[in-house]
């Protein structure tokens, strides 16, 4: 590390021991910290978006507070609740201190961050799910960080500047105005030798010669341009295990795709795979039949 | 070099903004950097690209402006030379030049000049922007003799190389039709409208008509919000568009995915649409629909898609009895049908499977980008198209 004159004036993150962050990530992430500015987390669902929050939180040693949105959830939800009809039924059946609003206020996720005693990591976790207009109405919450509860007059202002995580599936164009404002991560599919890792952790004792011609079929079947949807990483953890269950070995895997089914969900492109067979296509045997990307 | 990497950036398509540039400069002032070109790659991208489908154009700008000098290049001097530079911006629209002249007088630039002015003095004890004792700036202390990569972090690639593969490419969304991000692009065709009858309980009305009347429950409805938009796709099948079914299935596979339109109707041509339209691809002439009968049923109000590349010979589309196939023959012209369309409907969009560079070499085509506007059948021609349908210019 090179010596700096600002030494840690902010919180770095550098990883945690049961996640390898990537470069890119790490910067990302001290990017965001450093600059007070929400970090913006897209990539293929399945490569672990929601996990890195929780890691980074870990990794600074800060708590986390999560916010799932819904496509129901407006932004507002996650400021404040006023619960007027818990205060009506009170009103009528006689519980409770009517009287006093601040019963019937409770906080979101976001405004418990803002409240909280100390530094706070939230998670903003599917923003793309809620309405178009619900990243634009956290904008102004998000850059002063601090907001008014109508009803009572109250102001909500954070103490110290909690870190704020986005994730987004890419269901939905996030509003430019709101994009200016983040940090962005994209979160690559894992390569051979992350993925390696990941297969390792979901089935520890699985023969390495399987497991290369699996990772070989993966990834060439992600390299065909037709296909409509790509398989996923739970899609290859689901496939492995029905290899397994079925006891094939890496030589019964070198003509055809067991199972296909556990890994391409598209009739069409089942189809179209067995088309490419039945024409004479060939599966490869070796990396170097692939890309370059897979081959340094 | 440093404002170079911004115009590439804009030239590559890169949508980059001053307030983009300006948080690239925060971070830049902050030492994010540390001293080396990889995390500097990072750093940039971060900071200036807010969509994995630019990290391809970010990844030819970075290597057209770096690509040759990361050995020797002098990152503080080059700074310098940006802000001595009295006309770094040109090409800026009003808004970002009233923008910058704001920022110009913020905190952040001040600071940023001192902090040079700083670093001119001592130098040799910097490691901020730069390295020290006159090698190369990013290197530090020889880690790498090319001074790009830094040492001791697992799997570390150099930034040339992460942007050499180009690893993006796939990410495009303006070459590439991805049927996942056409959803996403097909979702906006949406107009919701609450019409009908009363069916669905407006809570917060309800609350407040409750409280308005002193605590008796008064219950308030209100129509469902339904997607008005009825959608008729207008597909050119066989001859020229044999080489484009790849991305005409994948549009299909998407608006058949999109569930949320109110109604999708879907009729083919061969080349230019006349007198008849197939129910299908094969074009029967038992299941055809005669083009008239199709305008007087539907609505102005619905939004045209016509698919097809929209080359042919003149004749076809200029002369009575243009249709190549000799049993269809009729004596209006296909240019005619073409203009009842386009005037029948409020919003018909053309989308043309072909490279945009070469529509104009087409004569047909001109002509029938003076009655539709044209878009390419990619995911970003198909997201500006649904922009024209759904209200937008025109």
């Amino acid at each position: 590390m090179s010596p700096r004159s600002k030494p840690d004036r902010f919180l770095r993150f550098q990883g945690t021991e049961g996640y390898i962050a990537s470069p890119a990530l790490v910067d990302a992430v001290n990017a965001a910290i450093a600059l007070e500015r929400p970090l913006l987390v897209k990539g293929e669902p399945g490569t672990g978006k929601t996990l890195l929050a929780r890691h980074v939180a870990e990794g600074l040693g800060l708590p986390l507070e999560m916010w799932h949105v819904k496509s129901t959830s407006k932004a507002q939800d996650g400021l404040y609740v006023y619960d007027t009809v818990q205060r009506l039924n009170d009103a009528r059946f006689g519980d409770g201190n009517v009287s006093e609003i601040r019963t019937y206020i409770k906080l979101g996720a976001m405004g418990r961050t803002f409240a909280a005693e100390r530094q706070q990591v939230l998670l903003i976790d599917e923003i793309d799910k809620a309405d178009l207009e619900f990243p634009n109405d956290l904008l102004r919450e998000l850059d002063e960080m601090r907001f008014t509860i109508v009803e009572t007059g109250d102001e909500v202002a954070a103490r110290e500047r909690p870190l704020v995580i986005i994730t987004s599936n890419n269901e939905r164009e996030l509003p430019d105005a709101f994009l200016r404002r983040c940090v962005f991560h994209f979160i690559e599919f894992p390569d051979k030798e992350l993925m390696q890792k990941i297969v390792a952790v979901h089935h520890p004792h699985l023969e390495s010669r399987l497991l290369d011609q699996v990772l070989l079929r993966f990834y060439w079947l992600r390299e065909q341009s037709q296909l409509r949807k790509k398989p996923s990483t739970s899609e290859l953890i689901d496939w492995i295990s029905v290899l397994l269950r079925s006891g094939m070995s890496a030589e019964d895997i070198e003509q055809h795709i067991p199972f296909l089914g556990s890994l391409l969900k598209n009739e069409q492109d089942t189809e179209a795979l067995s088309q490419y067979h039945e024409s004479g296509g060939r599966y490869p045997r070796e990396w170097s039949q692939l890309g370059p990307r897979y081959n340094n | 070099m440093f404002l170079d990497l911004f115009y590439r950036l804009r030239k590559e398509g890169v949508p980059v903004g001053i307030q983009e540039w300006m948080m690239f400069l925060e971070a830049l002032e902050k030492g994010l950097h540390g001293s080396s070109l990889e995390r500097f790659y990072h750093l940039a991208r971060a900071c200036l690209v807010k969509s994995e489908t630019y990290f391809d154009g970010f990844d030819r700008a970075f290597l057209k402006v770096f690509r040759g000098v990361e050995g020797s290049l002098d990152l503080e001097a080059r700074i310098r030379e940006w802000l001595e530079d009295p006309r770094p911006f040109g090409g800026l629209s009003e808004e970002e030049r009233a923008l910058l002249e704001r920022l110009a007088s913020d905190e952040l630039l001040k600071r940023f000049l001192e902090t040079l002015a700083e670093q001119t003095e001592r130098h040799d004890g910097g490691g901020r922007w730069v390295g020290t004792g006159g090698h190369s700036p990013f290197g530090h202390g020889g880690e790498h003799p090319t001074g790009i990569r830094v040492g001791g972090r697992p799997r570390s690639r150099s930034a040339m190389k992460v942007a050499e593969e180009r690893r993006f490419e796939d990410y495009r969304t303006d070459r590439t039709l991805d049927v996942r991000q056409t959803r996403v692009a097909l979702r906006r065709l949406r107009q919701l409208t609450r019409t009908g009858l009363p069916s669905e309980l407006d809570l917060e009305a309800t609350v407040d008509e409750t409280c308005r009347n002193a605590g008796e429950i008064e219950l308030v409805f209100r129509p469902e919000r339904r997607n008005d938009v009825r959608l008729l796709l207008l597909m050119d099948v066989g001859g020229t568009m044999e080489p484009f079914y790849e991305p005409v299935s994948r549009l299909l596979t998407a608006l058949h995915q999109e569930r949320g339109l109110r109604e999708l109707q879907a009729w083919y041509f061969h080349n230019c649409p006349y007198e008849l339209l197939g129910r299908d691809a094969r074009l029967l002439r038992r299941d055809a629909i005669p083009t008239g009968d199709l305008l007087r049923r539907l609505g102005g109000h619905w939004k045209v898609m016509i698919v097809g590349d929209a080359a042919m010979h003149p004749a076809e589309l200029l002369e009575p009895y243009g249709n190549i196939d000799p049993r269809r023959m009729a004596e209006t012209r296909g240019i005619d049908w073409l203009h009842r369309i386009a005037d029948h409907f409020e919003r018909a969009v053309w989308l043309n499977p072909e490279r945009p560079e070469l529509w104009d070499e087409y004569q047909t085509v001109r002509h029938i980008r003076r009655l539709f506007p044209m878009y390419h059948l990619s995911t970003d021609g198909i997201a500006d198209a649904v922009r024209v349908l759904v209200g937008g210019l025109h």
